[in-house]
């Protein structure tokens, strides 16, 4: 009865004046959390690309334009053999890891969500390594890794393999395999360093329970209807898996893919801890060789270098994951 | 996961392998499995508890002949090493940020799944955006960012703190669960005049704790287990945390193999005992985020 009295401007300046109240205590809400990402992501995220335009090492000298790009990218340029080398140490960390994590990680959801006894401790176990530094576990690799005492010496003489250098050992793996059956491979075929296997043994390790537990939530999430189903149907256990459970998973088997080749990509802890990037920079990946750029040359330009190495780096790591959406995502099955 | 307490009959199981293969070789595999994913533990372990001459015996030890407890006290009180001070910053550290990033999100999250304001949509889609931001990126515009002449926290805890006080996949995992929350509930307390910020401490928190464990245990995970940002970002070492001190001092120890185990014990054991204890939050945590380190 009272709204009738009141004039319509006045109601809607009141309605006004509680919308205004909603949004501005909403804005409340999310201010901290928003200036945060502004201040810390996403400035720094277009201060990288400026920042790539100039000479800047341990202070700011000049503009620059695209010196910095042409250093790494033209093939004559001062950067650019190391640029590529680094690339390539990357590619192959990417498939020494991520193939091998995803199928054991796959193998072991596949057995423990049959229900196997013991599956909850099985999961805690696997899961361990995950949870623990990056910097404490590598150091236990680092002992077990050892030329001279190491745990990994001994167990391949059990089988009578020599023992080898490991994190040292700058040859190619197959050409120290072709020179052990007498054949000698040009350096063009030597393959990934001894040592980036060894940095990829550590990664496998660390990151197969994470994989795992992915796949296991993947796998609970499809209706258990759908076996019954096909069970009744006749159908076989092999038909099962090729035609249920494979196709159901797939969106979570494209989402680690995609999660665990950028984050192998982006590896720098383990790499820095067991290897710094050496010997003979074979396992100097992208992330490595930014952070030698920025931090221990600052005197020649490291911050100008570094922020157009990790800006192409970036560039690269978001076509691998478009590629890997066009290619792979067609696949994937959604229901 | 905890639902199949029982043994389930062949027809119930979703896919049966059996016949694939048998039950024997399963397990031996998985046994296999697990020993190499704890080997690496046992091995820091016991090494960290040999004489310094059986830790580089050849072939190896698998058992101490004789426990040396005092390797973990040599490697504690290790010359230029400060581990009570650098555990201490860590724990402030770790504290700070598991506080400050559980405000943050749980106000964002709570705003994004029960305001309604102009722009929700839009922001919300730009916070996913951010997402693509790499570290790569950003980590140099940072340390420049940290340099005296702009916010001058180089070599501070501020440094090691406050860029870390926010965290996209909390609010989104916090913005989930308040959406779970029936809408009813909600209602009846805007009716009993409770506003946003009194439903969401009475009602609303309560109601989501699960989540906040989750997030409050990843965020001190996370934290604890930092290791590249206090590596650029300090010099000093009286705040420095552990990771940084437990490379200083492997990098000190050299060879010496069993105060280096006894190192890496100190920061690994107490992040394996909480996990231990409240495994399922983590476990869980993580399958729904996916959260890779």
């Amino acid at each position: 009865m009272a709204a009738e009295v009141i004039p319509a401007k006045i109601r809607v300046a009141s309605r006004r004046r509680r919308i205004f109240l909603e949004n501005f205590e909403a804005y409340l809400f999310l201010a901290p959390a928003l200036i945060l990402i502004g201040l810390f992501q996403v400035v720094p995220g277009i201060a990288a690309f400026v920042m790539s335009l100039t000479r800047w090492g341990v202070i700011y000298e000049r503009w620059a334009w695209f010196e910095n790009y042409a250093a790494i990218l033209d093939p004559s340029g001062a950067r650019f053999g190391e640029f590529v080398n680094a690339l390539g140490v990357t590619v192959w960390y990417v498939l020494l890891t991520v193939p091998i994590e995803m199928a054991i990680a796959l193998i072991v959801a596949f057995v423990l969500y049959q229900g196997t006894r013991g599956r909850g401790a099985y999961r805690v176990v696997y899961f361990m390594p995950y949870i623990t530094s990056v910097v404490a576990a590598a150091t236990i690799f680092e002992w077990m890794f050892d030329a001279n005492f190491g745990f990994l010496n001994y167990v391949i003489g059990l089988v009578g393999v020599g023992s080898q250098a490991w994190l040292r050992e700058p040859r190619g793996i197959f050409q120290m395999i072709g020179s052990a059956f007498g054949a000698g491979l040009p350096d063009s075929f030597a393959g990934p360093s001894l040592s980036l296997v060894a940095v990829s043994i550590f990664t496998i390790w660390h990151f197969i329970g994470f994989q795992t537990v992915i796949f296991l939530a993947g796998l609970t999430n499809i209706s258990r209807e759908l076996y019954e189903a096909a069970r009744i149907d006749g159908a076989r256990e092999r038909q099962i898996l090729r035609r249920i459970t494979l196709p159901l998973l797939s969106p979570t088997l494209f989402f680690v893919g995609i999660i665990a080749t950028v984050g192998a990509m982006r590896s720098f802890s383990q790499i820095y801890v067991l290897t710094n990037g050496g010997p003979l920079d074979t396992t100097r990946t992208v992330p490595l060789l930014i952070f030698h750029t920025f931090f221990e040359r600052t005197a020649v330009n490291g911050i100008g270098l570094g922020a157009a190495m990790s800006f192409i780096f970036v560039l690269i790591i978001i076509a691998i994951t478009l590629f890997q959406f066009r290619v792979l995502g067609r696949r994937v099955f959604y229901d | 996961m905890t639902r199949t307490s029982a043994v389930p009959t062949s027809r119930s199981r979703p896919l049966n392998l059996d016949k694939i293969g048998p039950s024997l070789a399963k397990h031996a595999l998985l046994i296999l499995g697990a020993a190499v994913a704890a080997f690496p533990f046992y091995w820091m372990i016991t090494t960290s508890f040999k004489e310094f001459g059986e830790a580089a015996k050849s072939p190896p030890v698998l058992w101490p002949t004789s426990w040396h407890l005092e390797n973990w006290v040599e490697a504690w009180q290790y010359p230029h090493t400060l581990w009570a001070n650098a555990f201490a910053n860590t724990i402030f550290i770790a504290s700070m940020t598991t506080l400050g990033e559980l405000t943050t999100s749980v106000l964002a999250g709570y705003a994004f799944a029960r305001m309604r304001f102009r722009g929700r949509g839009v922001l919300f889609a730009l916070l996913l955006a951010t997402l693509f931001i790499p570290t790569e990126a950003t980590i140099i515009p940072n340390f420049v960012l940290m340099s005296r002449r702009y916010l001058g926290w180089y070599d501070t805890y501020t440094a090691q703190i406050v860029p870390f006080l926010v965290s996209i996949f909390s609010i989104f995992l916090l913005r989930q669960f308040f959406l779970g929350l029936p809408q009813e509930l909600h209602d009846a307390a805007r009716i009993d005049g409770a506003g946003h910020l009194r439903f969401l401490w009475s009602i609303g928190l309560p109601l989501v704790r699960p989540a906040l464990v989750t997030v409050s245990l990843l965020t001190f995970l996370n934290a604890w287990n930092a290791f590249l940002w206090p590596l650029i970002i300090t010099s000093r070492p009286e705040i420095r945390p552990i990771q940084v001190m437990l490379v200083q001092f492997t990098t000190e120890g050299g060879s010496r193999y069993h105060l280096l185990m006894a190192g890496a014990a100190f920061v690994i054991l107490p992040t394996l005992v909480v996990y231990l204890i409240a495994q399922r939050y983590f476990i869980e945590g993580i399958a729904r985020t996916g959260i890779r380190g």
